[in-house]
């Protein structure tokens, strides 16, 4: 049953992509919260951080899972999160940010989590009863995410003055990433026209005043002057992102076409 | 109560001690029982720790989405043994905080394994098999240990650890029935952690001198010697059903004995590792203390929140 949408793009082509792009989220952030495992500032910490990555790497599993049941385009899961190019991945600039340190990896979070929550929200009503049960799975563990990087910009935003200081810079630097959460191309528009997955920018505004009342909250500010970027949706990473796929993609780069 | 000598309380505690009953944290102990265990709890714990760096050192790299969330979660588990450990040695008494600082300065030990590299992914296999393996030849027995809080940590870390054991051998059989490329690279894994694998069990029993004092206060349970003649037994079979070859040209099934002989093992390379001289000590020390300086000012930022909060209450 493949018929043309309006964009000479294909109801399941569409579907795909936009799965392949939640589950980039999902997969390129649960890499960068891996490398913290065994560096955390303390142990209890180390746990949460490995916790949450590893909730990640699951939703991308289910997540490439179900992109590959609904349109076969000839990779299983791990050829999707291993052996695409850095071209090929759609995911977030936001999420490929380095971890810098404990505070910008609390700040990158939250502003992630803030809004995964808001999609998985909207996603547990897919006309896809798959995805609709993925997304009540993962939100499940988003409002946990979301309750544990909320209260850590609030310690570290109003802690000492050095936590302080270098929780508004990771606000600042990263700020300029936040936009791009709300990007929305031909994809989303075929999705969102056939119910399946969710119109973003009706929850832009919701997203604004949760991170404005959490960074008050903190004694933080967001930075008044702040050109955005984007380009993660479009496949045109930063300079990161190249680093983080060769060491990602090393082992199935390396030996190819073997089981581990 | 004080009225009872110290001879008598040391024989009423080995009285309870031979009749298997378990010793509490309020129970009264003999100063040298307190002192050994905490050391043995607290260098547990801490091998714990700092063997989540050889193992985390893949989880980056690791090949597929199922090895990677395998593995984070087995690092993780190790992270949770390292909190019930300090935890069961906090109820003798010891100081977290100063037995971190003193494990970064190099004055506490840990398990010498950890001192090694992790040089192919092939070696998360090797670890969890070998390293795991071993672990739980030592720990087991010490489910029966007589303090109770170490008892009871030691059967749930015991549980993890064989599922940890498992997961390693999993991953050593499907490289092993691989492509030669995978069968070689588990080879040469199995040749680099053989006889480190076999140090974890301690020196040979003629130069364990402390050996005997634990042995009679049941916080050791077999010796080192024994346990390490199980730990081959078992695995040279496992080794055999995978087709790896064990690096010991000496090894030979000894009918008499129903064991294996096994060749001669390196005291010197383990005596050098022991005293900060492995090819890792340096890196793996540096990885804590960088985790511990880079983090000091979250710490303090919690602590300072919490007591503004404090404040705040108290002022409402
Ligand atoms: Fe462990
Ligand atoms: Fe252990
Ligand atoms: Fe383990």
């Amino acid at each position: 049953m493949e018929y043309l949408t309006c964009n000479n793009m294909t109801t399941q082509e569409a579907f795909y992509s936009y799965i392949v792009r939640l589950g980039d989220d999902s997969l390129i952030l649960g890499q960068r919260l891996s490398e913290w495992c065994g560096h955390g500032p303390v142990l209890e910490e180390d746990i949460a951080l490995t916790n949450i990555s590893l909730d990640l790497i699951g939703q991308t599993n289910n997540l490439y899972e179900l992109a590959v049941l609904r349109e076969n385009q000839g990779k299983n899961i791990d050829q999707l999160a291993f052996l695409r190019l850095e071209k090929e991945y759609e995911n977030l600039l936001l999420v490929e940010q380095p971890n810098v340190d404990f505070g910008y990896t609390i700040v990158r979070q939250f502003f992630f989590d803030v809004y995964r929550k808001l999609v998985f929200e909207a996603l547990c009503n897919s006309s896809d009863e798959r995805l609709a049960g993925i997304a009540e799975k993962s939100l499940k563990e988003t409002k946990y995410h979301l309750k544990h990087s909320s209260e850590w910009v609030i310690r570290l935003g109003d802690g000492t003055e050095e936590s302080h200081r270098r929780v508004q810079e990771a606000v600042n630097t990263l700020w300029k990433f936040t936009d791009e959460l709300f990007f929305q191309d031909e994809v989303d528009q075929n999705v969102i026209e056939l119910g399946l997955g969710v119109d973003n920018s009706n929850f832009k505004a919701t997203w604004n005043s949760h991170v404005e009342h959490v960074l008050t909250e903190a004694t933080l500010t967001i930075p008044s002057n702040s050109w955005q970027h984007a380009g993660g949706r479009k496949g045109i990473h930063t300079e990161h992102f190249g680093y983080l796929l060769s060491e990602m993609q090393y082992m199935q780069r390396a030996y190819p076409n073997m089981e581990w | 109560m004080s009225t009872k000598n110290i001879e008598e309380l040391e024989r009423e505690f080995q009285a309870k001690i031979d009749a298997d009953i378990k010793i509490e944290p309020n129970d009264w102990m003999p100063e040298g029982y307190r002192k050994t265990l905490m050391r043995q709890i607290s260098q547990h714990a801490h091998s714990e720790i700092v063997g989540m760096l050889p193992e985390g050192n893949w989880i980056t790299r690791a090949p597929s989405l199922k090895r990677k969330a395998v593995l984070l979660a087995k690092v993780q588990d190790e992270a949770g043994h390292g909190l019930y450990l300090y935890s069961a040695a906090e109820t003798l008494g010891l100081d977290r905080e100063k037995s971190i600082d003193d494990l970064h300065s190099g004055k506490a030990k840990y398990s010498s394994i950890f001192n090694y590299p992790t040089l192919t992914w092939a070696d998360m296999g090797t670890i969890g098999w070998l390293v795991d393996g071993a672990a739980i030849m030592n720990q087991v027995p010490l489910c029966r240990c007589s303090y109770g809080p170490y008892a009871r940590a030691m059967v749930r870390v015991c549980k993890e650890e064989s599922f940890h054991q498992r997961q390693g051998f999993e991953i050593v059989s499907l490289l092993a029935n691989g492509t030669a490329e995978q069968k070689q690279m588990a080879q040469d894994s199995l040749n680099r952690f053989w006889w480190p694998a076999l140090m974890m069990f301690g020196p040979n029993d003629d130069n364990s001198p402390n050996s005997a004092q634990s042995i009679k206060w049941k916080i050791k349970r077999s010796s080192n010697d024994e346990l390490r003649q199980q730990f081959i037994d078992v695995t040279v079979t496992q080794a055999e059903m995978v087709g790896l070859t064990i690096p010991d040209k000496d090894l030979k099934w000894n009918e008499a004995r129903g064991s294996y002989d096994f060749g001669t093992i390196n005291w010197e390379e383990f005596n050098q590792v022991i005293q900060g001289n492995g090819p890792c000590n340096k890196e793996r020390i540096d990885a804590r203390r960088n985790a511990k300086e880079n983090g000091a000012w979250v710490r303090e930022a919690a602590n300072a929140f919490a007591e503004k909060r404090k404040k705040k209450e108290l002022t409402h």
